[in-house]
């Protein structure tokens, strides 16, 4: 059992307690691989009795489908886009990820908030602006960070999924580049640079994303055996902590315990 | 990013806040006439009016899906697409922007609904200070019975039904509403809110408003003087 800590100040009802979970984070640029390590990962821990939430950006019941057109239509507003990510970060927080976590669940978040802070700062926020909006975040057990050495990289890998480049994550909205490879390779590099930036801020623990898959996994599952089993969860689980696998809360995060306000909320 | 108090755009911009049943939008709406009388060009901007905003919204009320945080952060998100297509421009073009509640609205029911006053000063941050906020003031009691007489049925959300404080709608509503009324009360000091006494006639408040609004206005802000427009 650990204690929530916050960045900043919780959300009005929520019910700071200790929590049997743990919340590892995936970041890292687009196109790094973070999808496959979260994919991975989940279904190692699932063979090993450990039920999993995983979630990501814009996976919101509230604003998920809103930001998907609202991106569709390129014609989201650099604020407007800041504001609708946070609103999708808190509705999951609330909804998904704190109720899991109090159930014991190992939460796998494909990007937090340092993805959104670095895509805000990239296009001319306040740090200190978008950061105290992201303080109602809770503090994770872990943050990998995958890391690749160069935007070039990135793109390479881009192409090699087949998907090719999206208006957004070629950061075209910014005006960087003539095309959107040009464009992508100058707004990854910008937003490589924020990451770097957060790395001692916030604690990141950098994976060298540059490798062969099977290597970053093997590093990833290492290191998250450390976070789920120090508690001796997974060699002797205690009755509590025996959640069935399809016990998955994703899908229908309504039916998910809600913490109601407590007095402390009352103004 | 530019934040609230420091804006300089050429434009002028007026809003209207006050709890439901204040009658700011009327006198919104009759300033609004008398400007475009007077040859100015002006916006108009309303609470709540997103196109990229307004399904979500819309869905979540439908659905109960709110919570005291996604209901204040999915109105600043509807509030910064405000400002960026309908306050922004205008006012850097030099015209005159009228706004149906702006973010006090935000600040008197967020912080009732439990949300932290500081942090949603904050969110808001990005926000242009308007030349004058009018603040409506109507005690509860009338506030509530306009409402209630206009409006035989309260919807969830407005009536503060979300939070529990009784199972009574109309009750519900007046706990909310009082609770609104003293975030105003504080806010009137800290942000400088021009207040106006809304149990007085309409043609007084409305003129007591337009007496105002004028010791802002030039001729060079005339419709004929805006160039490009």
């Amino acid at each position: 059992m650990k204690e929530m800590k916050f960045y900043g100040r919780a959300m009005p009802g929520i019910e700071i307690e200790p929590y049997s979970g743990k919340l590892i984070v995936i970041e890292g640029t687009d196109g790094v691989g973070r999808s496959t390590h979260v994919a991975l990962l989940r279904s190692w821990l699932e063979a090993a009795g450990h039920a999993v939430l995983d979630t990501g950006m814009t996976r919101s019941i509230l604003a998920g489908r809103g930001i998907k057109d609202a991106r569709a239509g390129h014609t989201l507003g650099r604020l407007t886009m800041q504001l609708y990510y946070a609103t999708d970060f808190a509705d999951r927080l609330q909804n998904q990820m704190l109720p899991a976590l109090r159930a014991g669940f190992v939460v796998l978040t494909d990007r937090y908030i340092y993805s959104a802070i670095a895509r805000a700062v990239v296009r001319g926020a306040d740090p200190d602006w978008i950061r105290s909006i992201y303080g109602i975040a809770l503090v994770p057990d872990s943050i990998f960070y995958l890391r690749v050495r160069s935007p070039e990289e990135l793109a390479g890998r881009v192409l090699a999924s087949g998907r090719g480049f999206d208006y957004w994550e070629s950061g075209m909205d910014l005006g960087l580049g003539n095309d959107y490879y040009d464009s992508f390779i100058a707004y990854q590099k910008l937003l490589l640079r924020e990451f770097d930036r957060m790395k001692g801020e916030y604690g990141f623990e950098v994976i060298d994303a540059s490798r062969p898959v099977r290597r970053v996994a093997g590093e990833l599952k290492r290191s998250v055996a450390r976070i789920v089993e120090n508690e001796g969860s997974a060699a002797n689980p205690s009755p509590k902590e025996v959640v069935k696998p399809e016990a998955r809360v994703e899908a229908k995060p309504n039916v998910m315990p809600v913490v109601k306000e407590t007095s402390k909320s009352a103004p | 990013m530019i934040s609230y108090g420091y804006h300089r755009y050429p434009g002028r911009l007026f809003v209207v806040e006050g709890t439901d049943g204040s009658g700011k939008s009327t006198q919104l709406l009759l300033l609004y006439q008398w400007l475009k009388a007077e040859g100015y060009h002006v916006f108009f901007s309303e609470w709540n009016s997103s196109p990229l905003v307004k399904d979500t919204t819309k869905r979540a009320k439908k659905r109960r899906l709110f919570t005291p945080a996604t209901f204040s952060l999915l109105h600043a998100t509807d509030f910064a697409d405000r400002t960026e297509r309908d306050i922004v421009p205008p006012l850097k073009a030099g015209a005159i922007v009228l706004a149906d509640r702006y973010i006090y609205t935000a600040f008197a029911r967020d912080v009732a609904r439990g949300c932290d006053r500081a942090w949603v000063r904050e969110v808001y941050k990005f926000a242009v200070k308007p030349t004058v906020a009018f603040y409506f003031r109507a005690p509860l009691d009338i506030a509530v019975d306009r409402i209630e007489s206009a409006r035989p049925q309260l919807k969830y959300y407005e009536a503060g039904m979300d939070m529990e404080w009784s199972d009574d709608e109309n009750e519900s509503f007046k706990i909310f509403q009082g609770k609104i009324l003293d975030e105003y009360d504080h806010m009137v000091g800290e942000f400088g809110l021009t207040q106006i006494d809304a149990t007085q006639a309409i043609r007084t408040q409305q003129r007591q408003m337009r007496e105002i609004v004028n010791r802002y206005l030039k001729e060079t802000l005339k419709e004929k003087a805006v160039p490009g427009l």
